[in-house]
């Protein structure tokens, strides 16, 4: 049987809007959510750039019960699913039970509550740490609270894998699907903006130094210099088109490819994997690379690594060929919850017929591009892929399908 | 000084710890803890802090021992009566 995943609801929290709707609006607008840290002080550490959810307030959308247990990137999560439910206008807990579940992307679990509780041990001991340390610092959490809140008993999942887990979890949710899932949660929220978290983020040595806001982040530009880190990103509500369809649901887009790919050994000389991660995921939804009209781009502002991007997307694609964005320009790189976030803004590109710039960027001549910089620019789109890649060779493609 | 533990007490340290207190008050101290909403974590954080604010070593086996609020406070004021006269 020919099973058809589609994406019926958005939950969007990122550093510039909260909600798809005000996510969506900064994004056209080139409207930057990055800035100088203020969740610690950053004057200590090389790294004081980030891209924070501003003004966010737990208390606000979440029971008090829930505050004592959660991280901060927890809570962010659960109202972003608590909107993508909202929007895709499910109650999951009305389903039959066992037939809805949740998969998200994690890069390391609740940083901030960890490291506090870790204080607490060792200046005041063991009593002193609370008893939701037990679960609240763990890299599947998100996925648990989720489940129990909304009760979701079906399958339920974490993929690590760095900023290719946003599109992981999705796949890992559209397997599901097809084995008969009624409907899954899937994406990933993310954010580790606390010391522990920021000096476990600088030891890859890829994020930029630079204390301006327009200057840290410049992925393809001759001037990269690294990234700049942030929290937030994307959950999506997937369900199989016929059941959507029954139901009279909005359907924002088809999950319609996937692939992935683990880079060759260092100094191996062979190619990185992220040219044939396209390619599996054009094959995987009968696609050819003319059909696509846009690829948001992992854009990883460290040149060896845009390097290999541009080349893989010119060699699927054609030379300049292709339109390609990278709105995370504006959010910074929200570790798991990145790639999620851009197939959100992929699918809402599809419904309005516009692709969202890439801010701050002149694109250098070295990479062959056709890069959307400045203001939005109108297109069709059919397809749109979604790239990204985590830190140990982890490369992943996605493809999105006009309804 | 003689020293009770109170239905008041557990409320406000169960909020404290675990962010509500499962509406606990004289009327409901005999409806278990599961009734009330109040999972093993809230309730071992609960034991956490009255042990920090009362004096009182509480073990974990304690919870499993007690099931509701009105034998949890009995345990409470048994150890503090128990230390007094020890």
């Amino acid at each position: 049987m020919n099973t058809t995943t589609v994406v019926t609801g958005i939950g969007v929290i990122a550093p510039n809007g909260m909600g798809a709707d005000d996510y969506w609006a900064s994004t056209l607008a080139g409207a930057s959510g990055i800035g100088r840290i203020t969740r610690f002080d950053p004057s200590g550490y090389p790294v004081r750039l980030a891209g924070e959810v501003p003004g966010f307030d737990p208390a606000e959308h979440l029971p008090r019960r829930l505050l004592p247990q959660t991280d901060h990137m927890t809570q962010l999560a659960l109202v972003a699913a608590d909107w993508a439910f909202a929007d895709a206008d499910v109650r999951p807990a009305e389903l039959p039970d066992f037939s809805a579940g949740v998969v998200t992307a994690s890069s390391g679990g609740g940083f901030e509550f960890g490291q506090r509780e870790l204080e607490n041990l060792w200046s005041r001991g063991s009593k002193a740490v609370s008893a939701y340390q037990s679960y609240a610092w763990f890299y599947a959490v998100n996925t648990g609270q989720i489940s129990i809140r909304n009760g979701m008993r079906g399958f339920t999942g974490v993929v690590v894998s760095d900023q290719a887990g946003g599109l992981d979890a999705l796949a890992q949710a559209r397997r599901q699907i097809r084995r008969g899932s009624r409907l899954i949660l899937a994406g990933g929220v993310d954010g580790a903006i606390c010391p522990w978290g920021w000096v476990a983020q600088m030891t890859a040595d890829r994020m930029s130094v630079s204390d301006a806001a327009d200057r840290a982040y410049l992925p393809f530009d001759a001037e990269a210099t690294g990234h700049v880190s942030g929290e937030g990103g994307a959950l999506l509500v997937l369900e199989e088109a016929e059941v959507a369809r029954e139901r009279g649901a909005r359907v924002y887009g088809e999950f319609a490819g996937y692939g992935a790919t683990m880079d060759p050994k260092p100094g191996s000389g062979r190619e990185p994997g992220l040219r044939k991660a396209i390619e599996l995921a054009l094959d995987d939804a009968a696609v050819s690379p003319t059909e696509v009209d846009v690829v948001f781009a992992d854009a990883a502002a460290v040149s060896e690594l845009d390097k290999v991007e541009a080349e893989a997307i010119c060699d699927v694609f054609g030379a300049g060929q292709v339109a390609v964005t990278a709105p995370k320009t504006m959010t910074g790189r929200l570790n798991a919850g990145a790639a999620s976030l851009d197939v959100a803004a992929a699918l809402l590109s599809i419904r309005d017929g516009v692709i969202p710039p890439t801010i701050n960027v002149e694109c250098s001549p070295e990479y062959d591009l056709d890069l959307v910089t400045g203001t939005p620019r109108p297109a069709r789109i059919r397809h749109a892929v979604v790239l990204g890649r985590g830190y140990g060779g982890f490369n992943a493609a996605v493809v999105v399908r006009a309804a | 000084m003689s020293r009770t533990f109170t239905v008041d007490d557990l409320a406000r340290i169960l909020r404290e710890g675990a962010g509500e207190d499962g509406g606990l008050d004289e009327s409901t101290v005999d409806i278990s803890f599961d009734e009330l909403g109040l999972e093993s974590l809230a309730l071992l954080e609960a034991t956490v802090l009255i042990g920090q604010q009362f004096g009182v070593d509480l073990d974990d086996s304690v919870l499993t021992d007690v099931s509701t609020p009105k034998a949890l406070i009995q345990t409470v004021n048994d150890r503090l009566l128990a230390a007094k006269a020890g």
